[in-house]
């Protein structure tokens, strides 16, 4: 494996993050700071592990556990190169502290976008290999041998000759003296214990006995519950409001006005329910109660026809097109989406006049820890986040909002509350997957090639909605990603974006950009694949000549789900490729559409290449889960705006796939042996093509705006 | 005061009658296992087992299960050794796990009435039961391997780490 090239890229996005206690991924060497680092018998040479003179091992992992296994797969890279053995160490959730546990690359200590192994991968083996270095060393001294005729089993130090051993814990003292190396040597490949190699997770068994605590479980002592009546109407204002009726009912204790609304807060959150219920607030709606979704479709068609800022120019597509004897256009349409994790959003918080303590389940612990030194105006060294379990992320849980929710009511009250949202506010106050208006035009050739690819993309951006746009980008790069470096080799390109922002807040919904570039991408190419009377997975291999990745596992993908070969009448198959966050997907989906119209989806092959596949079960495990997720979106997921509202609710309205209609899904691993790449993510984005390009494989209908409609499938 | 059975423990609740067992249960008795996750029975994170039957929680007043037995995710087995807890951990099913809880007592349901469950069986008993992160190909194989275990099949070998 690229052991350098890793640890260059530790060196490099280190530098890059400008904490200079990240340099290298680690603290300060340990002499400098034994004093503080380190109690009495406590070998803790960086802040990712702690040995105690027991032998006990302790790895502190940071990125928020979130169901992708970062509880067990951070720290069986630590284990791997410590050589610790999996069945005995303890892990623990760091602390919102991000001068010790922020992201090398991107210096914070927000988790998002698949970084989890391929952030932390490089920097997590130093730290276990450091550790097994200073371990060695101290062996190598008491037994006054060289250090390159010690080595280690799992938690023990052995001496190859004369097979004297000594057990970590026995080591920790000696160690805890040693200089910390800065360049220690990283295993081989070969030499891996468990990284590569098929790994129980180690949350299964607090998930499958009511143990494991999500934020909704916190409980604290002195604890009110609460919850909050929002208006109805993005970035609507409270203007006044009626707490008699609640304040009536037995067990409400508070009610006040927070940023995002009216807070019941109560002795139970049944209690506050009935109160919210029996509250009357009048809001200020504000410029977004004249939007709906209609006015929306209508903008988005009308800027379409103006044009948009350049984001890529390759050749003259437009002279391409105007000279060309066959084109071929289309528009696309995609809806917003609501991230709907099974956990309702929810935060707890206990405000004192000295300390903020928060327990939340957030993608983003330092975010969280900045929200309440803001809204207490205390050092954040004040602040105390605990991260607990996640249920469901998917980019929902980096937002801040719910933390507002908790500080700012916890700070009015004075004794620790949590506040919990129902499902109708979970749906209805998320930041949603952007709707867009995508217009394609080609130019083919005689033998049916893309000469000139043409795309304007419409609608907002939101990177730039959130003002977090690089200074002077005004081309949203999450919404344009996938659109601007597809993969296909074609000699005339132009791509541009409109933006068109009305107001719907807007979030990173899993896989963000990439989750509608692919969608509008795979299903233009099938198109033209189709407009050149071509088999769509050669036509696509004829067109990635450049991008042998995306080649490998669009092959194994086809090659695994049998394509080409007759499957049972009333089936047919349809394939998409993509890159997103690191990785190559591809998928294969074999679907029948009933009489009513209702698609099925029987089967969905998948090949991913993820460079090096650190816990190949979970990688499996996301994939699985991508194409659940993905195949929700493609046949149901769709959050329409009414007067400035969003209309759906609950699942009567939001529905999410069930397990009835999952289909089976076989997930293959290309190993490359690249650096590693995302997973969380890059599962998603080709499954919505690939259901579609078999629906028009099958039907001769082809799906150009999502979700897919049962009427316009249903047999005339 | 409404008196019920809970995970083989009489309690006695002060509440109003109208409470859905889902808040008694994680409110007043601190039984968090079982999760809220939609209030209107539609998604099944708040399964639990009235007198055996599987129960959306969300939606049972506490008034109707006044001298009933109820059984949570706590109380399914002892050790959390449960044949349906076994095949979870073999096959590690959960990612997020929050809505596991229900999942299992579906399943422990379904396979106390039908021991060796078709796939069509499980669809439909398992209906009720959303998963946002999509373990339905993994909770389909576990309720298999489950009704394996209970018949007596041998536990998998562990894999590595635990």
């Amino acid at each position: 494996m690229a052991t350098a090239h890793f640890s260059r890229r530790a060196l490099l996005a280190g530098g890059l993050a400008a904490t200079g206690a990240l340099v290298i991924g680690f603290e300060a060497p340990v002499s400098a700071r034994r004093a503080r680092a380190q109690g009495a018998g406590v070998f803790a040479p960086n802040q990712w592990i702690r040995i105690d003179r027991d032998g006990v091992v302790t790895i502190v992992n940071s990125v928020p556990e979130m169901g992708q296994g970062s509880l067990t797969t951070m720290p069986m890279i630590v284990a791997d190169e410590l050589d610790a053995d999996l069945n005995t160490i303890k892990v623990e959730q760091a602390p919102a502290d991000p001068a010790r546990y922020a992201n090398p690359v991107t210096g914070n200590q927000s988790y998002g976008g698949s970084r989890g192994v391929r952030d932390h991968l490089a920097m997590l083996r130093k730290a276990g290999a450091a550790a097994r270095e200073m371990l060695m060393q101290a062996a190598a001294q008491e037994w006054g041998v060289p250090v390159g005729e010690v080595t280690t089993e799992p938690g023990v130090v052995l001496h190859k000759g004369s097979g004297r051993r000594l057990t970590y814990g026995q080591l920790v003292d000696k160690a805890a003296q040693l200089p910390v190396p800065q360049n220690p040597t990283l295993k081989s490949r070969a030499e891996f214990r468990y990284i590569g190699k098929e790994v129980t997770r180690r949350d299964t068994p607090m998930k499958v006995n009511g143990s494991g605590i999500y934020g909704m479980d916190v409980r604290v002592p002195g604890m009110l519950v609460a919850s909050i009546e929002r208006c109805p109407v993005f970035g609507g204002k409270v203007t006044a409001f009626d707490a008699t009726a609640t304040k009536n009912i037995p067990g409400v204790r508070h009610v006040v006005q927070v940023s995002h609304g009216v807070a019941v807060v109560a002795d139970t959150f049944w209690i506050a329910l009935q109160g919210r219920r029996a509250l009357k607030v009048t809001y200020d709606e504000g410029p977004m109660a004249q939007v709906s979704s209609a006015r929306i479709d209508r903008e988005y068609a009308e800027a379409a026809k103006q044009p948009g800022q350049e984001a890529r120019t390759d050749g003259d597509a437009e002279a391409a097109l105007a000279a060309a004897m066959k084109t071929v256009e289309a528009v696309y349409q995609v809806p917003f989406l609501e991230h709907a994790c099974m956990e309702p959003m929810n935060a707890t918080a206990h405000v004192r006049a000295d300390a903020c303590e928060i327990w939340a389940p957030t993608q983003n612990p330092g975010g969280a820890q900045a929200t309440g030194a803001r809204l207490t105006g205390l050092p954040a060294s004040k602040v105390t986040v605990h991260t607990t379990l996640l249920g469901g992320g998917f980019g929902r849980r980096g937002e801040l909002d719910f933390i507002v929710d908790a500080v700012e009511t916890a700070k009015a009250v004075g004794v620790p509350v949590k506040v919990m949202w129902t499902r109708e506010d979970d749906i209805q106050h998320g930041f949603y997957r952007p709707a867009t208006y995508n217009v394609f035009r080609a130019a083919l050739d005689q033998r049916g090639m893309p000469v000139a690819w043409w795309n304007r993309v419409v609608g907002p951006g939101i990177l730039i909605q959130k003002g977090r746009a690089a200074q002077g980008v005004t081309i949203d790069p999450a919404a344009m990603e996938g659109v601007r470096n597809f993969a296909y080799t074609v000699p005339n390109v132009r791509v541009e974006w409109v933006n068109k922002d009305l107001g719907v807040p807007l979030g990173f919904w899993r896989s963000v950009g990439p989750s509608q570039n692919a969608f509008i991408v795979e299903s233009f190419v099938d198109e033209l694949a189709h407009a050149a009377g071509a088999d769509p997975v050669e036509y696509r291999r004829a067109l990635l000549g450049k991008s042998p990745r995306h080649r490998a596992v669009l092959d194994l993908a086809a090659q695994k789900a049998a394509w080409g070969t007759p499957l049972p009448p009333g089936r047919a198959r349809g394939v998409a490729v993509a890159f997103s966050y690191g990785s190559y997907a591809a998928h294969v989906a074999e679907v029948s559409v009933n009489e009513d119209g209702r698609p099925r989806v029987h089967r969905i092959v998948g090949a991913i290449d993820c460079g090096i596949a650190v816990n190949p079960d979970q990688v499996r495990a996301q994939m699985e889960g991508g194409a659940v997720y993905a195949l929700t979106a493609a046949l149901y997921g769709e959050i329409t705006i009414e007067s400035g509202h969003v209309k759906q609710s609950n699942f009567h309205d939001y529905p999410l796939l069930r397990i009835g209609e999952s289909p089976v899904i076989e997930v293959y691993i290309l190993d490359s042996g690249e650096p590693p790449g995302g997973l969380g993510e890059p599962g998603v984005p080709t499954v919505a093509p690939a259901v579609c390009n078999a629906i028009f494989a099958l039907t001769g209908k082809r799906i150009r705006r999502l979700p897919i409609r049962v009427d316009e499938l249903k047999k005339a | 005061m409404v008196s019920l059975i809970v995970n083989d423990t009489r309690r006695n609740v002060d509440a109003a009658p109208d409470t859905p067992l889902l808040w008694i249960l994680r409110e007043q008795l601190a039984l968090t296992g079982t999760k809220y996750g939609c209030g209107i029975a539609l998604c099944g994170v708040c399964t639990v087992h009235v007198d055996g039957q599987p129960t959306r929680a969300c939606t049972t007043p506490l008034s109707a299960v006044a001298g009933k037995r109820v059984t949570t995710i706590e109380g399914l087995s002892a050790k959390s050794d449960h044949p349906v807890q076994r095949a979870w951990i073999e096959v590690d099913v959960p990612q997020c796990g929050f809505c596991q809880s229900g999942q299992i007592m579906s399943a422990a349901a379904l396979l106390a009435r039908t021991p060796d469950p078709t796939d069509a069986d499980i669809d439909d008993a398992m209906s009720g039961n959303l998963c946002r992160c999509g373990t339905y190909p993994r909770i389909r194989a576990a309720i298999h391997r489950a009704a394996a275990l209970r018949a007596g099949a041998p536990p998998a070998p562990r894999k590595g780490g635990a």
